[in-house]
């Protein structure tokens, strides 16, 4: 053991910032004693006591800086070398102003007090606490999370409406609000569409098809799945349309949804009665009847919602397809079918998209005939316990029997991948059909990745001496992070078919199932 | 005109997201505003405190209107020094042998090391007994009544030692008229708060009851309207001081008010000079005056129905306590906890005591740690750096009702300080109040050995709730 004293004149240093660095040096292997002070009388009282009152320290005046160390012998120089860069470093540091993150919703208003839209993605048991914080404080709010129970969307919805707040979801994974992506949306153009969806990719696919025919949207206001079901008797949609009829922007509104329960309907139709705006109504799969006695225009698809939107903006009496013609439809068929095998006959659908898969299922049982899914429309035709493929198979893989546990495939798309190579096994699979979903939200590839996945089944195909037919749409726009031209061109590169809708996309594997079969 | 949902379509989008952080990165990215919050469960996912929470939930009209009011008393209060008196004669039921102690209530046999040396200095000091061997004797019979200062509108820094001798500052709330008191601060070293009983403290405090107090007493008397405290925290905050670890500046700025009416008493010059350098050789000297101006102003905002601000925040070396505007004068206790500080030369963690003193009402009326960013000279306790002194205040913003109007920081744009502690915050958001301490050592009479940061222990905040719970249940 063995001291070791420093004297460094004139030289100023706050008592605290010397205790901050005595408690560093303190901290080396071998230092016992480290004492880092101003020369005044007491001060060198407290040497004095420790038993650290060298000489050089005793000399020492009130404006210089004694440094002390007491410890192993070889290990002083150090100490008193990393002092020295100590004192020097905290000279000389200044704080960068760094990013704040505030712990709370109050502190976030502090921060940013003009603030008017709260998006919520956390865990469902805690999601409608936070809701119901912002809705007090006046803040519109987009929720995200699911898991909320029912009756807190009922205690939300009717307190979001008393105040003039929006309330989308609980479950809502789109909303687009001023041009704003919120969540899962795809970077679309202002225009003056206005559209409120109870479904998630229906919203994507209604607005990136609007914004793809030149024309631009105000809002997308998602709902959340629940809103049109009997027991929140939407809430949300009836409000929201509203709103957008009063909107001096918004010269068309368009309403995506599964069709609601039959008295939900009819309060929603009441209410489509009393605007002054043209309201555009699909209830995917739900029946044109309900447009009976009022102005509103009925529309089959997305696809067809999207492009009687548009129509209506430019004024145009006939609705411009942004299809293909039969025969385009029965010369891509006939070029898929040309090399398949004689035992290949069945198609898979391997969807992200949860509306997309409910209109393939629905379209494609109209147009060719009975589809399996873990979505059916009948309940016999769902699949069993083990969610293996049966026949004719369309698979929504964003629903809980997949993701439990797992990232959502429009995030993580192994999940489709693995799910596609396990397909090609089955000899009798002829044609695959896929959706891919652009926008914010999404994976930052999602074409790259299922095309790599597309080259490897296509081989595994051509290898037993088949042929695959992969038939794809992708749903997103131009401005989207991934691109949508780009991403077409990926699918392209390994041979897929990418038709414009997810509806053409059917209406061409709808061909080649009744070709082979 | 009434607002309408869609006035938001004509507004500029302004998002606070919670939760995934990608959905404000994305929303950045294509040039909106978008701010995170660093999201924690409610009650770190305490299912007894969420539940609580929402069962509290349903009466939060009738509790934001009794905060409202608490906060209102806080800032309307006028806390102006006006006398020193005789702590027996001053303190409301302060007879015979008591001795007044730092919040909560302790019993003799489980108080701290320096709280025992600091009752046994004052049994010696007011000439109960000869020693320390006859004074622990007469404390071991029970001889003396213990009562926390709290309990008498007063409070005390460290062991908060009171004995009826000692002279006492008389602080007057001028708005709401109730008084506080505390004593007169000893200075550092060898000091009774710090449970030192030596001949020289016990001297020290004679020459404070026999001289200091009187002439500092004649001296207020002589001013017109006393000195207003809430004045020079003001002034102290724009100077460098938070008032609770960093007094120079106060004290300086007293001094120069009180200087010209001390020359103006019949004390000697001889005296008044000692006097003098006394308080100006004492740079936490103020503490002492903003600790009654605190309390004097807490007091005001206390027993109101429904309220869930945070009136007193207490400890005394084996427990830490808190009193609830609208919970009555029970103490909600937990543990008190180590401080992680700085430590002076020959000192180290094994030597210090556990979190000791009332100087916490400092926190409590919204100076202290909660304006550790007016203080940058010692922001070498709470990190470090300056950044670091701001985001220790700015994280309070969080778990408080208001901002101040009277106590501003320079370094936040003159924010006001966080002010009105709200117990249901605390919980819900986890984050505790910034308590910024000095260290005393754990045997009597060596003093202060360091200062540091303290977090209280969540115990007493989680027993307050339920007791909020209990009461206001239908």
């Amino acid at each position: 053991m063995a001291k070791k004293a420093l004297i460094k004149e004139g030289t100023y240093f706050d008592s605290v910032s010397l205790m901050s660095i005595s408690k560093d040096i303190k901290a080396i292997d071998g230092v016992t004693e480290a004492t880092i002070v101003m020369g005044t009388d007491a001060n060198k009282e407290i040497l004095k006591t420790a038993d650290l009152l060298l000489p050089e320290a005793e000399a020492a005046k009130a404006n210089d800086l004694v440094i002390v160390i007491d410890g192993d012998e070889d290990v002083l120089d150090d100490a008193i070398e990393e002092t020295n860069n100590m004192l020097a470093e905290k000279k000389s540091s200044s704080d960068d102003e760094e990013e704040y993150n505030p712990g709370s919703l109050d502190g976030a208003i502090d921060a940013q007090p003009d603030s008017n839209l709260v998006i919520i993605s956390v865990p469902g048991e805690y999601a409608a606490r936070e809701a119901r914080k912002a809705l007090k404080r006046g803040l519109h709010v987009m929720l995200f999370s699911d898991n909320v129970p029912v009756e807190d969307e009922i205690e939300l919805k009717q307190m979001a409406t008393e105040k003039e707040l929006l309330l989308m979801g609980p479950d809502c994974g789109t909303s687009i609000i001023n041009g704003a992506p919120l969540a899962f949306a795809n970077v679309v153009s202002r225009g003056p569409v206005g559209i409120v969806a109870a479904s998630g990719t229906g919203a994507q696919a209604v607005s990136s098809l609007v914004d793809r025919q030149g024309v631009g949207l105000t809002q997308v206001i998602g709902t959340g799945g629940r809103d049109l079901k009997s027991k929140v008797k939407g809430i949300e949609m009836i409000k929201d349309m509203k709103a957008l009829d009063r909107d001096e922007n918004t010269e068309v509104i368009v309403l995506v949804s599964k069709p609601p329960a039959k008295e939900v309907s009819e309060i929603i139709m009441e209410e489509v009665k009393k605007m002054k705006k043209p309201v555009i109504v699909n209830f995917l799969g739900g029946d044109s009847s309900v447009v009976e006695g009022t102005d509103a225009i009925w529309s089959d698809n997305l696809e067809d919602a999207a492009l009687k939107a548009a129509a209506f903006i430019k004024g145009e009496d006939e609705v411009s397809s942004a299809g293909l013609t039969e025969e385009e439809v029965n010369e891509i068929a006939a070029e898929e079918t040309t090399n398949m095998s004689k035992n290949q006959k069945y198609l898979r659908g391997l969807f992200t998209g949860g509306t997309l898969c409910s209109e393939a299922v629905i379209l494609l049982t109209e147009n060719y005939g009975e589809m399996y899914s873990n979505i059916p429309l009948k309940d016999e035709l769902g699949l069993k316990e083990d969610l293996k493929s049966i026949k004719n198979t369309v698979i929504d893989l964003g629903e809980d029997d997949f993701t439990r546990g797992k990232p959502h495939p429009m995030i993580e798309p192994s999940l489709r991948n693995d799910r596609l190579l396990k397909e090609v096994e089955d000899k009798e699979v002829a044609v695959v059909l896929m959706d891919i979903v652009l926008g914010y939200g999404s994976h930052m590839d999602p074409a790259g990745e299922a095309a790599k996945a597309i080259k490897e089944a296509k081989e595994k195909v051509a290898a037993r001496g088949g042929y695959l037919s992969v038939i794809t749409s992708v749903c997103g726009t131009e401005k989207d992070p991934q691109n949508l031209q780009a991403q077409e061109e990926k699918l392209r590169q390994v041979g897929a078919k990418v038709l414009p809708t997810n509806v053409q996309a059917v209406r061409v594997v709808s061909k080649i199932l009744s070709d082979l079969n | 005109m009434t607002k309408k949902l869609e006035d938001l379509f004509n507004e500029e989008l302004k998002v606070i997201n919670i939760g995934l952080e990608s959905f404000a990165e994305n929303l950045r990215n294509e040039g909106y505003e978008a701010i995170q919050v660093d999201y924690k469960p409610p009650a770190g996912g305490d299912t007894e405190m969420i539940n609580l929470l929402d069962q509290i939930e349903k009466l939060s009209d009738k509790i934001e209107k009794a905060n409202k009011e608490a906060v209102e008393k806080i800032q309307k209060s006028e806390p102006v020094l006006v006398d020193v008196q005789t702590a027996r004669d001053a303190l409301p039921n302060f007879e015979g042998k008591m001795i007044l102690h730092a919040a909560p209530p302790e019993k003799w046999e489980d108080m701290s090391g320096p709280m025992q040396g600091a009752a046994i200095g004052a049994c010696i000091y007011e000439g109960w007994a000869e020693d320390e061997k006859s004074a622990r004797e007469m404390l071991d019979a029970g001889e003396v009544t213990f009562d926390p200062a709290h309990h008498h509108n007063a409070v005390g820094p460290m062991t908060g030692i009171v004995s009826p001798s000692m002279p006492v500052w008389v602080v007057e709330n001028k708005t709401y008229g109730n008084k506080a008191f505390t004593t007169l601060n000893e200075g550092l070293g060898k000091v009774l708060r710090f449970g030192a009983n030596g001949p020289e403290v016990i001297e020290k405090l004679k020459w404070m009851e026999k001289t200091l107090g009187p002439a500092l007493g004649e001296a207020l008397r002589k001013t017109e309207e006393g000195i207003n405290l809430k004045n020079i925290t003001s002034q102290a905050l724009h100077m460098g001081d938070e008032v609770h670890n960093r007094n120079k500046a106060a004290t300086s700025l007293f001094m120069r008010e009180i200087i010209p009416y001390l020359l103006d008493t019949d004390y000697s010059n001889e005296e008044i000079k000692e006097i003098i350098k006394f308080m100006g050789g004492n740079e936490h000297f103020y503490l002492n005056l903003s600790m009654p101006a605190s309390k004097a102003t807490m007091d005001a905002a206390h027993g109101i129905e429904y309220s869930t601000v945070l009136t007193a925040m207490a400890r005394n070396g084996v427990h830490f306590g808190i009193r609830v505007s609208g919970l009555g004068d029970e103490w909600f206790v937990g543990d008190a906890q180590k401080v992680d500080g700085l430590y002076f030369p020959g000192y180290t963690e094994e030597d210090a005591c556990l979190d000791l003193g009332d100087s916490t009402i400092s926190e409590t009326a919204a100076v202290g740690g909660f304006a550790m960013a007016a203080a940058p000279a010692i922001v070498g306790f709470v990190g470090g750096t300056v950044a670091d002194s701001i985001r220790f205040t700015r994280d309070m913003y969080e778990i408080t009702i208001d901002e101040n109007a009277n106590f501003t920081i320079p370094p936040l744009n003159f924010r006001g300080t966080p002010t009105g502690i709200d117990l249901l915050k605390i919980i819900e958001t986890g984050i505790l109040p910034a308590i910024n301490t000095g260290i005393a050592h754990k045997e009597p009479g060596i003093g202060q050995i360091g200062a540091g940061l303290v977090d209280p222990p969540v115990a007493c905040f989680k027993k307050a709730i339920r007791a909020f719970a209990q009461k206001y249940k239908k």
